[in-house]
């Protein structure tokens, strides 16, 4: 049983939004940390200063695969989680809270709207609501 | 249609995330890779390997049979002893990799389980003399215990004294009350055995085991982590690093390739002709530099030139870096030896390391 906060957003591949004012905090979910199991790697490496909807921003590495990041929003890039470095797992221990990934000033606030409520996350994963 | 081995019900009960393996509905992990992989290297684990194929070998001439058609020598097999082995093709390539054990009336072969149909199809096509095959895998069940509590475990389970069997031998006695066939053998790297018994006694014989366990906290293991544990130790996985176009001399094999047996086997020629020769490319064992997990047909190569290819990779719970075994050209091949490894696009250093990456197995 997965938790899916209801106050935040989701998207298709498995990734929240919590909005903050204009930024978009971003992480997977705990359906994906689930999937995955065992994160040895999260690699933030590569983002743009400047993200679009739906773009790859990094890439998750699990023991057994390796997921890609997808931007639920566009905007600016404007914090990594640095901890994920040292301690990757984080993203299974705390994937709503410690194990948060970048930070994005949102270009468009309208853009949420394309995004996922609890429920709709929920009726993707057939899993209950937190 | 997937297959079952007689202990499903208790990888549900354990929660095992099931996945296809070999033909077969398999616990590819319980709690989790890591956590798995470091239970069997601390204490102790099992590991249903029922998916494995067990096929007899019956018959007078059963000695010469094997003899042709695997790369080690069965006749330097005591009573119960075992030897890891080699099917090859005429061409020196891989069949499968598998143990054969010297049982009284019989050789026991135990191969790979994605192998079973092809392997026993190949065995019927070449056999010769007074040789009945036996395919038994379906009635017998074999589980692994391994990890450097074992011995302790099944002590308390059995009358035999298990110190006195020793690595790569083998027993018949009664554990947890039910007639079996014991060897101290295994894929981990750590001191343990493998049990093999009527399938009708597998619920009562894990119950029994992970009793005499609880102590030790004893748990269930996936394939995820059998995997984890293997490569450490540089053992090679069929489909991974060994396969029909590769050789056993340039996997590393050589030391279960006897290429002076007296009738030669399938593929002994060829082998040889290679061997004068000199391998072109050989079996390496490296480590990543950078955090990312090396992983099976990533292009490896020595500043611009394509010098091979990641065979197996992962991120090593016990060494936490990337490792990875790859076929690369002989004359890259020494420890020591840097590379870079194409890791989805970006290039990432590796160095080839002195085997095993795992230093510290109990494995007698």
């Amino acid at each position: 049983m997965s938790l899916i906060p209801k106050e935040l957003k989701y998207t298709k591949t498995h990734e929240w939004v919590k909005v903050e004012g204009d930024a978009a905090i971003i992480g997977i979910t705990d359906f994906a940390q689930e999937q995955l199991s065992d994160i040895v790697y999260v690699d933030l490496g590569s983002i743009s200063k400047k993200v679009n909807q739906g773009d790859a921003f990094g890439t998750i590495e699990a023991v057994k695969a390796v997921s890609d990041l997808y931007a639920p929003v566009s905007g600016e890039l404007l914090s990594i989680n640095e901890d994920l470095k040292a301690t990757p797992d984080l993203v299974n221990k705390e994937p709503y809270g410690k194990g948060w990934m970048v930070k994005i000033k949102i270009a468009d606030m309208a853009q949420l709207k394309n995004l996922l409520d609890a429920k709709g996350y929920e009726d993707l994963v057939g899993k209950s609501t937190h | 249609m997937l297959k079952r081995t007689p202990f499903f019900e208790k990888h549900l009960a354990n929660k095992g995330k099931i996945v296809e393996f070999a033909g077969y509905e398999m616990p590819v992990q319980f709690q989790g890779i890591i956590a798995e992989h470091t239970r069997v290297r601390t204490t102790v684990g099992v590991f249903d390997v029922s998916h494995m194929g067990r096929v007899e070998i019956h018959g007078n001439d059963r000695y010469s049979f094997v003899n042709r058609v695997t790369t080690n020598d069965v006749k330097a097999l005591a009573p119960f002893q075992a030897q890891y082995s080699v099917f090859c093709y005429p061409n020196g390539g891989v069949v499968d990799d598998l143990v054969v054990y010297n049982l009284p009336d019989y050789l026991l072969l135990v191969v790979n389980g994605a192998n079973n149909e092809k392997d026993t199809n190949w065995l019927l096509e070449n056999k010769s003399g007074d040789v009945k095959i036996e395919n038994k895998t379906m009635e017998i069940a074999q589980l692994a215990i391994q990890g450097p509590k074992a011995e302790i475990v099944l002590q308390k389970i059995t009358d035999i004294n298990l110190s006195e069997i020793k690595f790569y031998w083998a027993t018949k006695a009664k554990v947890a009350n039910v007639n079996m066939l014991i060897s101290r053998t295994g894929y981990t790297g750590e001191d343990g055995f493998e049990i093999y018994f009527d399938t009708k006694y597998a619920l009562s014989v894990w119950d029994a085991i992970f009793s005499a366990g609880k102590e030790f906290e004893i748990t269930p293991i996936g394939l995820g982590a059998r995997d984890t544990l293997r490569l450490e130790m540089k053992y090679c996985l069929y489909g991974n690093d060994i396969d029909k176009t590769t050789n056993p001399l340039e996997a590393g094999l050589g030391f279960v390739t006897k290429l002076d047996k007296p009738n030669g086997f399938i593929g002994s020629e060829v082998l040889k002709q290679i061997k004068a020769t000199g391998i072109s490319r050989k079996l390496i064992g490296f480590e990543t530099m950078d955090k990312a997990i090396p992983r099976p047909h990533y292009e490896i190569y020595k500043d611009s030139q394509k010098i091979g290819f990641v065979t197996s990779g992962t991120s090593s719970p016990s060494l936490k870096k990337g490792i990875g075994l790859a076929y690369v050209k002989t004359e890259f091949s020494n420890v020591g030896s840097e590379f870079q490894i194409d890791i989805r696009g970006k290039k990432s250093k590796a160095i080839v390391v002195k085997m095993p990456f795992y230093k510290q197995g109990t494995r007698k």
